[in-house]
């Protein structure tokens, strides 16, 4: 491999290639599969968590309800959070194996292919 | 010999028996240079060094990542608040890992598309160069050195108290050796070395905690509520409070506005560490990245769930006075919970992975800085991108490691006495400041130019260091850094929750007020890290 910057020389295609492909539609599906599933489920995770770090630092009453024994719903609140981060892991990398892999591979494959 | 006894002697009362401390920490020390050497032996091109040419894979990198985050403040640290504090401990290791989605969703695989060994390499894509790299590499530098020199003060604290070495000369040695080893593993072995130190330290550090959490865990018949019930009956303790939030950050209205502003700069900093963002070139492919933060998460969020159990079990079973009364306090809960499940050879091997612990983080984040300082400031901005020599990149890296490793051994032994834990904060109200939004901006937003990135950067660095100057941390407070004077104005430890929403607004405010644009390079930037095409491929060995 070279280690120059900016490697042009590295097999990449003609000038005008990224314009080009940026504009065609199988690019922005892409983008916006990406965009449609990244960006809600950013806001959603930030504002569950956001909520939990409020109910700890100003509802102490509430979290210290009992459930079952000594478990509270703070604590229960606590591991829905790594049960959430877990889960939405799980999501996303069955969407982007689905959804997004597959039409990633083909442009990669149709832009090195012109740079040969 | 007589040293020997000595040493046995004053720390008789905690039953710590240091030569078996040193012996188990001596052969990780060991068994890792050996697999460093053997690591060394490809390590040529700047690809090697920086990326370990690429090749590991997600698992291994997964395992590395978890390595390179869980520090000892994350594994002593948070034991020891929830054992003293309970609930309030469990609300960083949330925040730790919350982060990491962060990570997985918005930048790692988009970085490892676009970049080639650091976070310059992304920030400065459609920008001007120089000033761009210059910037980003200041950046982290900074945040390397705040988190460098809080492991570095760490490890004076832990070999009080786990070597029983009182004296500060020979605190000091031991950090200067502590120093040296890492200094090895980076000159020698690169990234692959670094990697391979942090995966087995990885190993043995969630191993030991599964071992613990099972047997504390074991002692209560597998009854969580149980377990609770004894850290709640303990003599000493806060009672009835450990359970439910507040019994640290629940004091006043500054103490909880204090806590928010800590926990947003814990889930937006992480994504923004560079030590973190460098670890996603050392893998072939996008996907493999994905894969990686997928067994770091995994890896992360179970430990943080066994350090829960240590830190309710070190209530319990050791209890707040004999905690408090130990040297280092609240970071002795996890060794004295290993002493009292397992007796000496358990707290031996806990205390030889805490140590591993620091050398591995140490050792990431000396890569990382010399990384930047080597490919964004010398190639880049003083060599304008054209070096004749492609051995001299590597060649200024390793000189680089040599002196940030001089300096964290100084820096750790000035500040070994220091209450340096708003340090960790700091490096990560910094990152979350300065680097996340500039981060995103390149990324997402079209428009970006290099106006915008600079203000972002420059604005994020300049603002949090000069509220964290400027707040109870470091002066005006009980366990300020400085004592006696009072200079403070701004109420908030933690700056996060002001620094972070103004860095956004100054990245787009430089923006709109720059007419610059390159929409080419843009389109350059956003199907390549979208597609991966044109990226770095992994070098075959």
């Amino acid at each position: 491999m070279t280690d120059t910057e900016h490697d042009h020389a590295d097999g990449l295609p003609p000038d005008g290639t990224w314009e080009r492909v940026q504009a065609s539609p199988e690019f922005v599906e892409l983008r916006r599969r990406l965009r449609v599933f990244v960006f809600p489920m950013t806001a959603f995770f930030l504002g569950w968590y956001l909520l939990y770090v409020l109910l700890a630092d100003y509802a102490h009453g509430f979290m210290a309800i009992k459930l079952v024994g000594n478990i509270n719903v703070g604590l229960v609140f606590g591991l829905l959070q790594f049960v959430s981060t877990f889960v939405i892991t799980g999501l996303y990398v069955r969407y982007a194996n689905r959804r997004l892999d597959p039409i990633a591979d083909k442009i990669r494959g149709e832009i090195e292919e012109a740079g040969r | 010999m007589s040293a020997t006894t000595l040493l046995a002697a004053q720390s008789q009362e905690l039953g710590i028996n240091p030569v078996l401390n040193f012996t188990i920490f001596g052969a990780f020390v060991l068994v890792t240079l050996i697999i460093v050497f053997r690591a060394s032996r490809n390590t040529k091109t700047a690809s090697d060094y920086y990326a370990a040419g690429r090749a590991f894979s997600g698992p291994q990198n997964g395992v590395a990542i978890a390595g390179d985050y869980l520090s000892a403040a994350s594994f002593l640290g948070i034991c020891g608040a929830i054992a003293l504090n309970g609930y309030d401990g469990f609300l960083y290791s949330i925040g730790f890992l919350v982060a990491w989605l962060v990570a997985l969703l918005l930048v790692a695989e988009l970085l490892r598309n676009t970049g080639k060994y650091t976070m310059g390499d992304v920030l400065a894509f459609r920008m001007r160069q120089r000033p761009v790299r210059a910037a980003a590499a200041i950046s982290t530098l900074a945040v390397s050195f705040f988190y460098l020199l809080a492991q570095m003060a760490g490890a004076g604290g832990l070999v009080n108290l786990l070597l029983g070495i009182q004296s500060s000369a020979g605190q000091a040695a031991v950090i200067a050796a502590v120093g040296a080893v890492m200094i090895i593993y980076v000159l020698i072995g690169g990234m692959k070395g670094t990697t391979w130190v942090q995966i087995i330290k990885a190993v043995l550090l969630i191993a030991g905690a599964f071992a613990m959490t099972v047997w504390v865990l074991g002692l209560y018949g597998f009854n969580l509520s149980a377990l609770l019930g004894d850290a709640v009956a303990m003599q000493g303790g806060k009672g009835e409070a450990l359970l439910s939030p507040g019994a640290q950050y629940g004091v006043n209205e500054i103490s909880k506005l204090n806590f928010l502003s800590l926990g947003i700069a814990l889930v937006l900093g992480t994504a923004g560490l560079p030590h973190v963002l460098m670890r996603f070139y050392t893998v072939p492919t996008a996907k493999e990245a994905r894969r990686s933060v997928v067994w770091a998460i995994a890896l992360i969020g179970v430990f943080y769930l066994f350090t829960l159990v240590l830190g309710y079990g070190a209530g319990a079973l050791v209890g707040p006075e004999a905690i408090n009364a130990a040297p280092g306090g609240a970071n002795s809960a996890a060794p004295l919970l290993a002493q009292a499940l397992g007796g000496p050879v358990l707290l031996g091997f806990i205390a030889a992975v805490a140590f591993a612990t620091i050398l591995a983080v140490v050792a990431g984040l000396t890569i990382t800085a010399s990384a930047s300082f080597a490919h964004d400031v010398y190639v880049n901005v003083i060599k304008k991108g054209k070096i004749e020599d492609k051995n001299s990149e590597v060649r200024v890296a390793r000189i680089t490691a040599l002196v940030i490793g001089a300096v964290s051994i100084v820096g750790g032994i000035l500040a070994k006495d220091q209450n340096v834990a708003f340090l960790v904060a700091l490096a990560f109200a910094v990152a979350a400041s300065a680097n996340l939004p500039t981060i995103l901006y390149s990324l997402f937003w079209k428009r970006f130019n290099t106006q915008g990135a600079l203000w972002s950067i420059y604005g994020g660095l300049i603002v949090t260091i000069t509220l964290i100057v400027f707040s109870p941390a470091v002066s005006g407070s009980e366990k300020a850094m400085i004592k006696g004077v009072d200079f403070h104005w701004f109420p908030l430890e933690n700056p996060g929750l002001v620094s972070i929403p103004l860095s956004f607004f100054l990245g787009w405010l430089g923006t709109v007020l720059s007419k610059e644009r390159d929409d080419a390079k843009q389109a350059e930037m956003e199907v390549r890290s979208l597609t991966g095409a044109g990226a770095e491929k992994a070098t075959s060995h």
